[in-house]
This record gives structure tokens, C-alpha cells and sequence, in this order.
């Protein structure tokens, strides 16, 4: 089965629980004075849920045709050649994102960007340090004067321990 | 119309305003030539910034600014490396990368800059006299007609998104209703779908979503596929543009396309899904077709009317993309839909009566249209040999930057580290997604319109006591119709073409 019928399937799936939800459980909440309404709150999402479910199918189902297979070009993303692509370098810059998102606060703004710009360009290949760090460090200070200076959003600077 | 005009230039001609537009245009610019970052990730980018104003008109002016700053720049890497940084770029490559190899890359981008700035500015009249016009109609619209409008829009997206491709754009589009739902509800101050995560009581925060839907993938495209940032490189690079000039000849030939192209792509983009890249492939494909046979063996090898004709209707198209935006409240495109949020962040609400009770947004973003157009004439065209030192930055250096722009645009906006948890999750979704050949513009649009297509449906229901308003409502009925033909009939033309294309295999 093609990626983009998985895909359906997930859909199709979670449009039964996202159903589940809005037709068995969300009633139950409603005050008393809501029950007269013609609208409740869950009636757009049982709605959506039904919609979801029979569109998710269709797709699922490949019940609409799609074009003869087009050779993709070079440039065009394609999953099925995953392997020939750089993707081990895309899942280190996302776990560098993770990383970064989890240190942002206790390391501080400074730290955690520069880490991440100098790692970043690291996983890329690249391996002038000299000029990296440099780099990544001005830019940090850069944007985080920007940042803060101008827009006035507080971004902590300096790890906890210091601020 | 003439005394709205008059408002709208006192309000873009104040030096702060005006120094928005300029900043935005350069920034644009500057963003908008690097390959893999569009329109819509630009602007998400820029949307705090835009935020902090806190003066809506301000913010308007300074986010047009980039989106006309980011097609402009998308045609410079389009023209000068074959990679264009944005889809309603492409077909400028088509004759404008040739141009550039044959060492006429100074010339390709005078042509590319007077034909947008043209563009634009003939798109910026047309949406002077459509908008009030389509304005003072919507004025009569009830929550019925606006709900049954919403769903016409989302469907046109869908209908548009391509052959085989309906299902999956309705499917999209109704993945961003249901993300739109997440949250406490227009209906009670009930939280729904948060599983009791307290983060998610407020809902997704659009700015993440866009971040995600758009600028990650492409930054994570960029790392895999390194083709694509390469794309034809050895072309001509910055250091070489020289002779900027065009000869009186070229001009006249060129006058007439970019007239026509003007106009036609004000009235693509106008309609709901159309936007920039349809107007700019369309616009070349009808100038080839006009064009007499010995300049139709030039098109594709560095014709100049194939050059002017996209750049015309692209910028055409993006300011023809206002006019749902701003007199109906309802985004065409994924650009306008990322507008729209940031809009409502402001506390504006588009829709006609931003005319009556904001007139100053409104025809300041208009006047503003005007005169982003001429700074990017005036600021770029001299600048472009030094603004295009950015394409030279090496990838090692570019692509984390990228990734750290993406981050700080979702961490800026709510300030919580949570969001960029929640960034790398929906942007590895959306990766697959891409993978899979699912189109994210209409999941962003569906989540914007969401919260707005259940208040007016809902509210239709309280009045009516039911779905009675469909019936009774002709208006309301009439455009539920149109909604559904629309999906309907590309897949129903797609069979119809396939059966006679099979009888005639056959023999029939």
C-alpha cells in the first residue's frame, strides 16, 4: 500500500475516535439550559467526524483516479528514495531542535543558540570552527538585542543559575 | 472612494508607516531569494515582529511589504540560479534562468522588476474599484450566506488543488476544521479535544501550525535533497550583473504582455485556490499561445515576453488575493490565510465592514500596495547586484539559520518552550504529509476558517432552529451548490475524459 493510503487509513482512524469523542462523550458535559439548543458544541465536530470518515475512505479506497505515474525529476520529493537523500542529517537537525527547545530555559538564550547554530552547521559538514563559532555568536547577540532590545520580549539571556 | 484615498495616503505617508513598508520590502526580499523559503514562511516569520507593533495598520502594511518583497526576491534566485524561492516564481525560470546564461542576467531582472512593479500596481487600481464594489454586496450577507461562502471557499481550494488530488485536498481541509476545534469552543467556554492538557486549552497557535505546515518541511527538504538548493547552479552569479538596460524595442514588446497579464492575473488570483502560481503558468502558457511563431521557438530558451508574462501575473494575482481577504474576511490562499491570523492577533476582523469601521486599515494597506510597488523599483532594481551576495552564503551556514528563524517565529509568539515541541512535532507530520503528495495549504486555510465557519453555522442554527436556513435562505442554497459542483466536477470532467480517451483506444 502507497504512503499516501497509510496516510488515509490514519486518517480514516482518527476521525472514528475524533467521533467517538463528540457523538458518546461530550454531551455529557453540556448544562442542562445548553440541551434545548438546536446547537451544541459537539454538533460541527460530529459533522466533521462523519465528512472526515467518508472522505478518508474515498482516499483510501482510491475511488478517485489519480493521473498515470509521472517520473519525479531530481528535484522533486520523493519517499521512495528516502535512502539516497541526506536523511540522517534532517532527523540530527530534529533532534537538535528538540534539544534545543528543552534547553532554551536552562541554559539560557545565549547558550542554547549558539550550541544550536554552531551543531546545526556541524551535522551539515561543517568543519571551520574558527569561523562558525564566531559567527554563531554574533548572530546570537544580534538577534537576541533584536529581540529583546526592540520588540521587548523577554527572552532569558543567561542560565538559571546566573539570572 | 476619493476621501477613503485620501485617509489612506495620510496613513501610509506617516514616516513610520512608510518606513514599514520599505523594511518590509527589503526583508522580503532578502528572505524570499533563498531557495525553500516562500511567501508563507517568510510572513509566519515576520508575524511577531508584526504583532509587537501593536498598530494594525502598521502591521498590514509592513506584512504586504514582505509577501510583495518575497515574490520579488523569489524571481531574482528563480532568474540568477534556476531555483526559485517561491512556486509563483517558477515560471519566471522558465525563460528567465536562460537569459541569465546567455549573460543578459541584468536585464532579466530589469524586466522581472518593471513587470511586477507594473503588475502591482495595476493590481493595486483593480482592487481600488472591485473591492468597495464586492464590499458594499457582502454588506447584505447574513452568518447563512457566510457560512455557505466559507465552505465555497474551502471547496474552490480543494477543486483547485489538481487531478486525483480533490480527495486529498477535501481531506486536508477538513483535518484543519477539526485542529480548529481543539480548545475552548466558540459555543460554551467548554474545553473540547484537549484531553486535559492544559496547553491546549487555548488551541493550536496558528503561527506554530504555519511554521510547521510550511517552513519546516522545506528547511528539512533542503537538508535531504540537496538538488534542490543546487538546483542548475553555475549559473550566472552575483558578482556578474551587469547592464541593467532595456532598449526602446524590448519595451514595446514587451508592453502589451505585461498589460494583459496584469489584468488576468488580478482576476486568477481574486478566486479562492487560484493565487500566484496558477496566474504565473497561466499567464506564460497564454502569452506563448499569442505570441507569432518565430517568438514561440524563443519561449523556454530566454524569450523576454515569457519573462515579463509570469512576473506580470504573479504580482498581479498576490494583490488580487487581497480582495477576498479584505471585503469578505475569507483567504484564497495559504499566504492570505496566514494574513488573516495574524489580522484577527491584531483584533481586526476583515470583512466588509473593515471599510466601515476601519477605513484607515483598509486603504492604507491599498495606497501602501502603491508604494511598496515603487520601492521595490526604486530601492531593489539598484541593489539587487549587492542583495543577491545572499545566494553566495554557503548551505553549512544557511540551513541552520533557517531552522533557528523557524523556532524563534514559534517561540516569540507565546513565549513557551512547549511550542517548539509541539513546532517539530506537527513539521515531522507535515514532512510525510508533503511525502505522500498531500497539499498543506488548504489544512492551514480550513484551520484559520474553522473557528469562523462553526460561529456563523452555528449561529444560522440558533436563528433557524435548525438547518431550515439552508432551504430558506436561496442565497444560502445557491452557494452550498456551488460549493459542492465545484468538488465535484473536476473529478467527474477527469472519468469523462478517461472513458473517451479509452473508446477511442478502443476503436469506437
Amino acid at each position: 500500500m502507497a504512503l499516501d493510503r497509510w496516510i488515509a487509513l490514519i486518517f480514516v482512524a482518527m476521525c472514528c475516535i475524533y467521533g467517538y469523542a463528540a457523538f458518546f462523550t461530550m454531551d455529557q458535559l453540556l448544562p442542562p439550559f445548553m440541551q434545548r439548543n438546536p446547537v451544541w458544541p459537539s454538533t460541527f465536530p460530529k459533522i466533521l467526524s462523519i465528512a472526515g470518515i467518508i472522505v478518508g475512505l474515498i482516499v483510501l479506497l482510491g475511488l478517485e483516479k489519480q493521473d498515470g505515474e509521472k517520473e519525479p525529476s531530481a528535484t522533486d520529493i520523493n519517499y521512495r528514495r528516502l535512502g539516497q537523500y541526506n536523511t540522517w542529517a534532517a532527523v540530527g537537525l530534529l533532534v537538535l531542535m528538540v534539544a534545543y527547545a528543552l534547553a532554551l530555559r536552562p541554559i539560557g538564550f545565549v547558550a542554547a543558540t549558539i550550541l544550536f547554530l554552531t551543531l546545526g552547521a556541524t551535522i551539515l559538514g561543517e568543519r571551520k570552527f574558527h569561523i562558525l563559532i564566531p559567527v554563531a555568536a554574533s548572530a546570537t547577540f544580534i538577534v537576541w538585542y533584536l529581540v529583546q532590545q526592540v520588540l521587548g520580549i523577554f527572552l532569558r539571556p543567561w542560565p538559571f543559575f546566573l539570572a | 472612494m476619493l476621501e477613503g484615498l485620501m485617509i489612506g495616503l495620510q496613513t501610509a505617508i506617516n514616516p513610520f508607516n512608510l518606513g514599514m513598508v520599505v523594511f518590509g520590502c527589503v526583508i522580503g526580499t532578502f528572505i524570499g531569494m533563498l531557495p525553500g523559503l516562500g511567501p508563507m514562511s517568510i510572513i509566519a516569520i515576520m508575524i511577531p515582529v508584526a504583532i509587537t507593533l501593536g498598530d494594525p495598520t502598521a502591521a498590514l502594511i509592513l506584512l504586504a511589504g514582505v509577501y510583495y518583497g518575497a515574490i520579488f526576491g523569489g524571481s531574482t534566485s528563480s532568474i540568477l540560479l534556476n531555483a526559485p524561492g517561491v512556486a509563483g516564481t517558477v515560471a519566471t525560470a522558465f525563460d528567465g534562468y536562460p537569459m541569465a546564461r546567455k549573460g543578459q542576467a541584468g536585464k532579466a531582472l530589469t524586466i522581472a522588476a518593471i513587470s511586477s512593479f507594473v503588475g502591482g500596481t495595476i493590481g493595486a487600481i483593480l482592487l481600488m474599484v472591485f473591492a468597495p464594489m464586492l464590499s458594499s454586496v457582502a454588506l447584505l450577507f447574513h452568518s447563512a450566506e457566510y457560512f455557505a461562502l466559507m465552505v465555497v471557499g474551502l471547496s474552490a481550494i480543494a477543486a483547485f488543488a489538481g487531478t486525483g488530488q480533490v480527495g486529498k485536498a477535501v481531506m486536508m481541509t477538513l483535518l484543519g476544521l477539526m485542529m480548529a476545534t481543539v480548545g475552548e469552543g466558540a459555543l460554551a467556554a467548554m474545553p473540547r479535544f484537549t484531553a486535559g492538557i492544559l496547553d491546549l486549552q487555548s488551541g493550536f497557535s496558528f503561527i506554530t501550525l504555519a511554521m510547521a505546515m510550511f517552513a519546516l518541511p522545506e528547511a528539512l527538504f533542503l537538508v535531504m535533497n540537496p538538488m534542490r538548493a543546487a538546483q542548475g547552479s553555475g549559473g550566472n552569479q552575483s558578482g556578474k550583473i551587469e547592464n541593467l538596460r532595456i532598449t526602446r524595442a524590448e519595451a514595446r514588446a514587451i508592453a502589451p504582455v505585461i498589460g494583459r497579464q496584469s489584468i488576468q492575473g488580478f482576476f486568477i488570483g481574486v478566486l479562492p485556490g487560484a493565487g500566484a502560481t496558477i496566474a504565473s503558468f497561466l499567464g506564460y502558457a497564454v502569452e506563448r499561445n499569442l505570441a507569432t511563431k518565430e517568438e514561440q521557438a524563443e519561449f523556454g530558451k530566454g524569450s523576454i515576453k515569457g519573462l515579463a508574462a509570469p512576473e506580470a501575473a504573479n504580482n498581479a494575482a498576490c494583490t488580487g488575493s487581497f480582495v477576498p481577504l479584505l471585503t469578505l474576511g475569507i483567504p484564497g490562499s495559504g499566504t492570505t490565510a496566514i494574513l488573516l491570523g495574524a489580522l484577527l492577533a491584531l483584533n481586526v476582523t476583515p470583512g466588509p465592514r473593515l471599510m466601515v469601521d476601519q477605513p484607515e486599515v483598509f486603504w492604507a494597506v491599498i495606497i501602501s500596495m502603491y508604494i511598496g510597488n515603487l520601492v521595490l523599483l526604486v530601492l531593489n532594481l539598484p541593489l539587487i547586484p549587492y542583495i543577491a551576495k545572499i545566494l553566495s552564503i554557503p548551505r553549512n551556514y544557511l540551513i541552520p539559520f533557517i531552522f533557528f528563524f523557524t523556532l524563534m517565529g514559534a517561540y516569540i509568539g507565546q513565549n513557551n518552550a512547549t511550542e517548539l515541541l509541539i513546532l517539530v512535532g506537527f513539521g515531522v507530520i507535515a514532512t510525510i504529509l508533503r511525502f505522500a503528495d498531500y497539499p498543506l495549504a488548504p489544512l492551514l486555510i480550513g484551520f484559520i476558517l474553522g473557528t469562523m465557519l462553526e460561529d456563523n453555522f452555528s449561529r444560522s442554527m440558533q436563528l433557524y432552529q435548525g438547518l431550515g436556513f439552508i432551504l430558506e435562505r436561496p442565497m444560502t442554497l445557491g452557494l452550498l451548490v456551488l460549493a459542492a459542483i465545484l468538488v465535484v466536477l473536476p473529478t467527474y470532467r477527469a472519468a469523462r475524459a478517461r472513458s473517451r480517451a479509452k473508446g477511442v483506444a478502443d476503436g469506437d
